[in-house]
């Protein structure tokens, strides 16, 4: 795994051109499958046309895999799904945009959960994505592939989406770093919804660094998405070895029952490192915290249930044989999408329902309120709260798939978050038979700062974040 | 006192587009399509493309709220999208972008002229919503082989305006979406002209039975006719001892009768609930600002030209029925007698261009006050004013040149005295007539001296000329 500045280095002392070809290199060697498409060709002309133009921009000539989820104009845009195979868009996403302007190289459309939905990349229909620290295991969902990418050295950085925890879960168990930034830092302008009142697009890397500089070309208003913020940060500037006088909170909900004893240990262990290091703590009650994962689910397939309404093969993506309207859309639904996306498009449709309308989605709603309430009161004490991120490591392939219910409920520590919109950061902080452990840092609303702050402070006085897995 | 002998309730939800805004309501498409190939004026925003998000036009906003304070309506302090969940080609979210708690006003008025007097007509709401895109069939809709989509259309910005169920008869609903598309014209922010600028469901029930819905109305004249077909069905029903069920009913234009289409029971469950990629819009401090340049309406305008121009109120109601009209109007009597002017623009021209399917875009104003200007120096008899009007009309040129050609100066004295004199002379059974009581006589002998001088006596001058002769 080489860091961004690291390539810098020898972008200028060789190209750009030749760091993308052996990460393409990589990528067709790899067993992973972290990928759906790579763009391989756009990439190398990208990389030649910077190369020629004498590397302009914070990110000039580095490479970036990017999540399927994310319209790339004439790159295949899939979400995982057969009902988009074939579709290329015919625009870029506002993060694309801005990190094309800033110099970066897509090579490619990484695995996820059909439609960001899953916590493991094997609802994909491309197949899943193997976990690099044990091909055995999930890599974490939805953007599997992004982690996996980054864990397997096939991409220096990425970019996910995190819905109820999709990036933050796969950074945990491949053991990377993956921010979720606040609720309308970055655009969502050509982001394809799954949940829109949820979800960010948030950056993978190596390091809390790369997560920052990408972090940095991205962020910033669009006037294009109505829920973006106008607000300067520089992220990076935000990166000090100092944690002296920093109040950490303890959630007391987020270390219950079905945590994993080692994931409790090492999270605890790492608090320690932080108090080490001047950090002081407190324990903090968020009592509504057992109720997150419900509301989440219902407002989540919701909105879900809406938005994949649009897929009915007229304009773009799979068609079927042609029948009347009601006909053919119905056989391109049913061919197109696979298991768990129509669980969520039927139960979020029953949700919004009348005479259910009540009893699930406005519960839900009110809720949310709630876990808001947790959240500003925990911030009124303290700085950050830091929590394991998943309450246990990498699961089997197959071990979950047939069990939604259990497979949701590995959602319990990351969902709260998204509900209540503010930011938080999975770092590797330890391992577990040979498994990455990750800890989320979770700040008050735009103190993406704080969160940075305390994760480079740990990455800076430890040593988790440069173990790799074999063969990478 | 208007009895209303069947209990007729009538209530319409009327749709305009905002035409004349520059752009789209959810994105920067150029709304001025209409003269464009299909799918020409589209982006990934109104082509709902995956990833797209909606952005409100803020002009939008605001000629929603101007429609909302010209309709004396209530305008919110904050008003909320919501998705209105169903499936149809034409629709390509698979969900409208539309309001429903929170529209952004409401509880408003307008009258109309009622069966019996003048109706206060209840606004129940009026709230903002995108346009579908528009389905064109080859042929008819249930023999069409394929169906093509044009998205032109799509994310063209909509109110809807909701009626109370005020109307007692089909003549006072068309009475109200005459003053309705009046008043929407007068805020200029809508071309009623334009193809698909305003469409009409009716709700109507009668005493002893449920409400219909009345779909696909395109016109005035076609919500007047399915309502008078529709009266007509259920009083049958009725009378026949049936039921009339709560029902969604479609217009069929052609034939003018209604036709079900589905009944409540297989309604749709359109899942309402609030757009989370458009934030709720504060707009409290927006409608004082608003209502400082909203323009002089219709009712206001109509009152002021019977107090500026002494004309008659019914001369005023008919020019301000229709803004072109009323801007023409005041345009003529700048330079020409107002009271003339409402004559012959509301009693003449309006009838002539009626008559050939024109509006007065096809009339010079300066024309008008020529035509006037003649009139009022006696130069020209009424006969040959109207002579003119039909001559610009129909082949153009100039009222001068048009005199000139056809020799419609007025005729002087001597030459209307010589005629009477040859007309009573060759008219002795009339003379006869005449003397003997018959005083209708004495227009035949008019037209005779009308006749000799080729319409250019002037008929009040002829009859005084041979008074005089014959006494
Ligand atoms: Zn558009």
């Amino acid at each position: 795994m080489a860091t961004i500045n690291e390539l810098r280095e020898r972008i200028h002392a060789d190209s750009s051109e030749e760091i993308v070809a052996e990460y393409l290199e990589k990528i067709e060697k790899s067993k992973l499958n972290a990928f759906i498409t790579v763009s391989k060709e756009s990439a190398l002309l990208q990389a030649r046309e910077i190369d020629s133009k004498g590397h302009e921009g914070p990110l000039a000539g580095i490479p970036i895999a990017i999540k399927d989820n994310i319209s790339t104009k004439g790159i295949q845009t899939t979400c995982a799904s057969k009902i988009l195979t074939g579709y290329v868009p015919p625009y870029d996403a506002h993060v694309i945009e801005k990190l094309k302007a800033a110099g970066a190289i897509i090579i490619g459309k990484t695995n996820m959960d059909e439609f960001a939905m899953g916590s493991s990349t094997e609802t994909s229909f491309y197949g899943p994505t193997l976990n690099p620290w044990d091909t055995k295991r999930v890599p974490g969902g939805s953007s599997g592939g992004s982690a996996a990418a980054v864990a397997g050295g096939e991409a220096p950085v990425s970019l996910g989406s995190d819905t109820g925890g999709s990036v933050r879960c796969p950074a945990s168990f491949c053991g990377v770093v993956g921010l979720k930034p606040t609720y309308g830092v970055i655009s969502r302008y050509g982001l394809i919804s799954y949940a829109n009142s949820l979800e960010q697009i948030g950056p993978f890397g190596s390091c809390v660094r790369d997560v920052a500089t990408i972090f940095d070309v991205i962020a910033g208003h669009d006037p294009r998405d109505s829920t973006s913020v106008n607000r300067e940060a520089n992220y990076s500037s935000a990166l000090k070895n100092d944690v002296k006088g920093m109040k950490i909170g303890i959630p007391q909900e987020y270390f219950g029952e079905g945590t994993d004893k080692n994931v409790e240990r090492s999270v605890r262990d790492a608090i320690n490192t932080l108090e080490g290091l001047g950090a002081t703590t407190i324990d903090i009650k968020m009592p509504n915290t057992k109720y997150a994962l419900s509301a989440y689910y219902v407002i989540a397939m919701s909105e879900a249930s809406s938005n994949l309404a649009r897929f009915d093969g007229m304009r773009y993506g799979l068609r079927t044989e042609d029948s009347d309207w009601h006909t053919t859309f119905s056989q391109v639904r049913a061919a197109g999408f696979g298991d768990e996306v129509k669980r969520r498009i039927l139960l979020g449709t029953y949700a919004l329902s009348a005479g259910y309308h009540d009893k699930y989605y406005l519960k839900a709603l009110k809720i949310r309120t709630l876990i808001k309430q947790d959240f500003e009161r925990a911030f009124a004490d303290v700085d950050v709260l830091i929590a394991p991120t998943m309450p246990y490591p990498a699961f089997k392939i197959g071990e979950k798939i047939d069990d939604p219910i259990s497979l949701f409920l590995s959602d319990v520590d990351t969902v709260p978050v998204n509900l209540a919109g503010v930011p938080s950061i999975s770092v590797p902080c330890g391992f577990t038979n040979g498994l990455p452990i990750g800890m989320q840092i979770i700040g008050k609303h735009f103190d993406e700062a704080s969160i940075l702050r305390a994760a480079f402070a740990f990455e800076e006085n430890t040593d988790f974040h440069t173990r790799q897995p074999e063969g990478s | 006192m208007y009895e209303n002998p069947d209990g007729v309730m009538i209530g319409l939800e009327v749709h305009v587009q905002l035409n004349k805004l520059k752009t789209k309501v959810f994105c920067g498409c150029s709304t001025d399509y209409h003269n464009d190939p299909p799918n020409s004026h589209v982006c990934p925003v109104c082509l709902g493309l995956p990833g797209s998000l909606p952005v409100i036009n803020r002009k939008a906003v605001e000629a929603a709220i101007k429609i909302g304070l010209a309709l004396n309506c209530k305008v919110e302090e904050h008003t909320q999208f919501y998705r209105k969940n169903y499936y149809y080609p034409d629709l390509p979210k698979g969900f409208q972008i539309t309001q429903y708690d929170f529209p952004i006003s409401s509880g408003g008025y307008i009258t109309i002229e009622g069966e019996d007097g003048e109706l206060k007509v209840g606004i129940t709401r009026a709230h903002m919503e995108e346009d579908p895109g528009r389905l064109v069939h080859e042929g008819t809709i249930d023999k069409s082989k394929y169906t093509l989509i044009d998205y032109n259309r799509s994310g063209m910005a909509l109110i809807e305006i909701v009626s109370d169920p005020d109307m007692r008869s089909p003549k006072e609903a068309r009475r109200y979406l005459d003053k309705l598309r009046n008043i929407v014209e007068y805020l200029d922010i809508f071309d009623g002209d334009l193809e698909g600028a305003l469409r009409v469901d009716a709700n109507i029930s009668i005493m002893g039975g449920q409400r219909a819905e009345i779909k696909n109305i395109s016109s005035h004249k076609g919500a007047e006719r399915a309502l008078l077909f529709e009266i007509v069905r259920q009083k049958n029903v009725l009378r026949r001892g049936g039921v009339v069920v709560q029902e969604t009913r479609h217009f069929d234009e052609a034939r003018e009768i209604t036709i079900s289409m589905r009944s409540k029971e297989e309604a749709h469950d359109y899942r309402y609930f609030p757009e989370p990629d458009l934030v709720p819009l504060k707009i409290s401090g927006w409608a004082p600002a608003i209502k400082a340049t909203l323009p002089e309406l219709p009712d206001a305008r109509r009152m002021r030209f019977v107090e500026q121009y002494g004309i008659t109120d019914d001369h005023a109601k008919a020019l301000t029925s229709e803004l072109k009209l009323a801007i023409f109007y005041e345009d003529v009597a700048k330079k020409a007698d107002p009271k003339m002017a409402a004559v012959w623009v509301c009693d003449v021209l309006k009838g002539e261009l009626n008559y050939r399917d024109l509006t007065v875009d096809a009339f010079k104003k300066e024309n008008m006050q020529k035509i006037i200007e003649l009139l009022a120096s006696k130069k020209i008899t009424e006969d040959g004013a109207v002579d003119i009007i039909r001559t610009l009309l129909d082949k153009g040129g100039s009222p001068d040149e048009i005199v000139k050609e056809k020799g419609l100066l007025k005729v002087e004295g001597d030459i209307v005295a010589t005629a009477a004199e040859e007309a009573i002379k060759e008219n002795q059974q009339a003379v006869a007539d005449f003397r003997a009581g018959k005083e209708k006589a004495l227009n035949s002998l008019v037209g005779a001296v009308m006749k000799k001088t080729k319409g250019r006596a002037d008929a009040r001058t002829a009859r005084e000329m041979l008074l005089e002769k014959l006494g």
